[in-house]
């Protein structure tokens, strides 16, 4: 592993950076909506390691001139990664605002986004419910 | 396009494939649109019904080992996505569009009495969402399209789950962990196929099964296995990453439950099957090691650790959610074999424990409806009180555990056959002593259902429109374990073509 090498897959170390905080937050963060957060985090590396390896060294934009007397010299970036991760995107856009939604009704509940807070809250309830089991008994 | 019309002037019968995804997608607006609860049923049944009849076509055209190959927009591939049906996968969309037309009917009156009337409309909406992700899953041919239904089908099935809040708040935390869980999940499922993009420069499954041929010391391509196994994992609850099934099946709205517990897991398992052994091939040394030394010892042990979670269980549905988990552990088991008969158990116990766990899941939904517990010491006395739904949850017990005469017996049969032609009797007879759990768990229910004397409240037997369908997949796991000859044939079909080298062979 010299300085090239490192220097040369700078796209990768910065995904894996991003990628490892992000799941790190999600896993670690005690707030829903910093878990949210924290999986958009995650979801961007992702977004960044495609969209990068998109880019043909010496490449150029890919879009072809409009009459179309395409210059065979011309080296071309690869779009499709691009477009996928558009695809991409829009999914982790939905994914968030249902995350959100989620943590509007479960603020409304709960009173609290705090996950703590709520599997006391759960913890409570499920007693409740084996004490009225052993009621009926 | 007009003078290409005329050239290959196409039928409706050749766009078959896509319609069985677009028809669902279309009508999922429709609902909403029309916003009447009735109204959005009719077009959600009605749209079920073509699903069922397009899947039946299909499969019909391919069990004697067709491939239909359709090129979305008419693009070829490997440039445009294709969609790709054979045995295995017309298979799997016969018996998800078929559990959609029979939850659909159930899901009127179920969710009459588990959601309020004004999410009914938005609840098809959804519904429809997801069972169009799931044909679309099961239907595609491009790696980067099973991702993309993957996240449709998950996005609604968050909602749907949440829908349960009506009757049990905890129902939101749970559709919460499931769409962290799922999201994770997706995501290294997404960073396994870029890797694979990266390693060939192609989506196509036929096409990236010639490429990765060639590669099988590329670390890339093993990377991309790694993850796609553990991304599609997490999907399809193998053992250490199941945490979020039985909260998000316990809390979900019955009709939910029956759905989800019928089709979501089982198209998971089929995508693990296509990466497994038509994108990649069993003969890559990495992939049969992963199989046989981390996928299998996984299913061995969810098939133990999770049946005996399930006799500890309190609570019905969360009972049969734990006893999912085990069942699931028994279609890795068959895939974890690595052989022929292997596959083709794990395919008929896909199809078996659908319709089992469909047929309990609906059964437990009418005594929701009748009774509204699921606190299993409240079930006292119910096989009198409701004797018709009684007998649909001993039926698929039954089937559950594998008495000969349910479909449950046939599978596991396969299962030990397989486990046997390998020579690896200690497997098989891990196989039978599992099933001795399920006895334990399905008597803990039959006792208290049947032997306790019931409390002096006059509980009736459930309406007919819930014990229809739920009777409808109780026959069924008695019809297939009797008449087993239509489903080994077709899911041995399907296993020699997946093992046969999948796509790179043809």
């Amino acid at each position: 592993m010299d300085f090239e090498f490192i220097v040369g897959h700078l796209n990768y170390w910065l995904f894996i950076v991003l990628m490892m905080t992000g799941l790190y937050v999600v896993v670690a963060r005690g707030n829903l909506v910093k878990k949210i957060v924290g999986l958009n985090l995650f979801q961007t590396a992702v977004f960044m390691l495609y969209i990068s390896v998109g880019k043909v060294s010496g490449g150029t934009a890919p879009i072809f001139p409009a009459d179309m007397k395409i210059d065979e010299s011309v080296v071309y970036s690869n779009p499709l990664p691009h477009v996928l991760i558009l695809t991409a995107i829009v999914v982790g856009v939905a994914t968030t605002a249902l995350g959100l939604a989620l943590i509007v009704r479960i603020r409304e509940e709960y009173d609290t986004i705090e996950e703590s807070h709520i599997l006391t809250a759960e913890l409570a309830i499920a007693r409740r419910e084996l004490a009225d089991m052993d009621g009926e008994r | 396009m007009a003078g290409e019309a005329a050239q290959t002037a196409k039928t409706l019968v050749d766009h078959l494939p896509v319609l069985q995804v677009v028809v669902p997608m279309l009508a999922s607006p429709l609902c909403m649109l029309f916003a009447r609860a009735g109204l959005a049923w009719a077009i959600a049944f009605a749209a079920s019904l073509a699903c069922l009849a397009i899947s039946i076509a299909l499969l019909a055209t391919v069990v004697d080992g067709g491939v239909i190959s359709y090129h979305l927009g008419g693009w070829e591939p490997p440039w445009g996505i294709e969609y790709r049906i054979d045995t295995a996968n017309a298979f799997v969309l016969v018996i998800v569009s078929a559990i959609a037309a029979l939850v659909l009917p159930y899901a009127r009156q179920s969710i009459a009495a588990e959601i309020e009337a004004k999410h009914h409309a938005l609840f098809y909406t959804c519904l429809l969402l997801c069972i169009c992700g799931l044909l679309g899953v099961t239907a595609t041919g491009d790696a980067f399209n099973v991702f993309v239904f993957l996240e449709i089908s998950s996005l609604s099935t968050y909602a749907l789950v949440a829908l349960g809040a009506a009757r049990d708040k905890r129902a939101l935390t749970a559709a919460y962990n499931y769409l962290i869980m799922g999201t994770i999940g997706a995501t290294f499922f997404v960073i396994g196929i870029g890797f694979l993009y990266m390693a060939t420069g192609t989506l196509n499954m036929a096409d990236l099964a010639e490429r990765i041929a060639q590669l099988e010391s590329n670390r890339t391509v093993r990377a991309a296995f790694a993850f796609i196994v553990v991304g599609i994992g997490m999907k399809l609850a193998i053992y250490p990453l199941h945490m979020w099934l039985p909260n998000a099946y316990t809390f979900a709205p019955s009709a939910v439950t029956a759905f989800l517990a019928a089709t979501s897991t089982k198209v998971a398992i089929y995508v693990l099957l296509r990466f497994s052994f038509s994108v990649f091939s069993p003969g890559f040394e990495f992939e049969r090691f992963t199989l046989l030394y981390v996928v299998l010892p996984f299913a061995v042990m969810a098939m133990f650790l999770a049946s005996i979670a399930a006799v500890f269980q309190q609570d019905i549905k969360r009972l049969l959610a734990y006893s999912s988990i085990a069942q699931i552990g028994y279609m890795l088991l068959g895939i974890g074999l690595v052989t022929a008969t292997g596959l083709a158990g794990s395919i008929i116990h896909l199809f078996n424990h659908a319709i089992t766990k469909g047929a309990l899941f609906m059964a437990v939904g009418a005594i929701v409806m009748q009774t509204g517990h699921t606190a299993i010491p409240k079930l006292a006395g119910l096989g009198r009180a409701m004797p018709l739904t009684g007998a649909a949850i001993v039926t698929g017990g039954l089937s559950l555990i594998g008495i000969p005469g349910t479909a449950g017996f046939i599978s596991k049969w396969v299962l030990v056959s397989a486990a046997l032609e390998k020579g690896w009797w200690p497997v098989a007879l891990l196989i039978v002593a599992s099933s001795l759990l399920a006895v334990v768990y399905v008597w803990k229910i039959v006792e208290i259902m049947y032997l306790k004397p019931a409390p002096q409240t006059s509980v009736g037997e459930a309406p007919l429109g819930l014990l229809l369908p739920t009777w409808g997949l109780a026959a069924a796991c008695v019809f297939f374990g009797l008449w087993a000859d239509l489903t080994i044939d077709a899911a041995t079909d399907a296993a020699n073509g997946l093992f046969g080298g999948g796509f790179a062979a043809r």
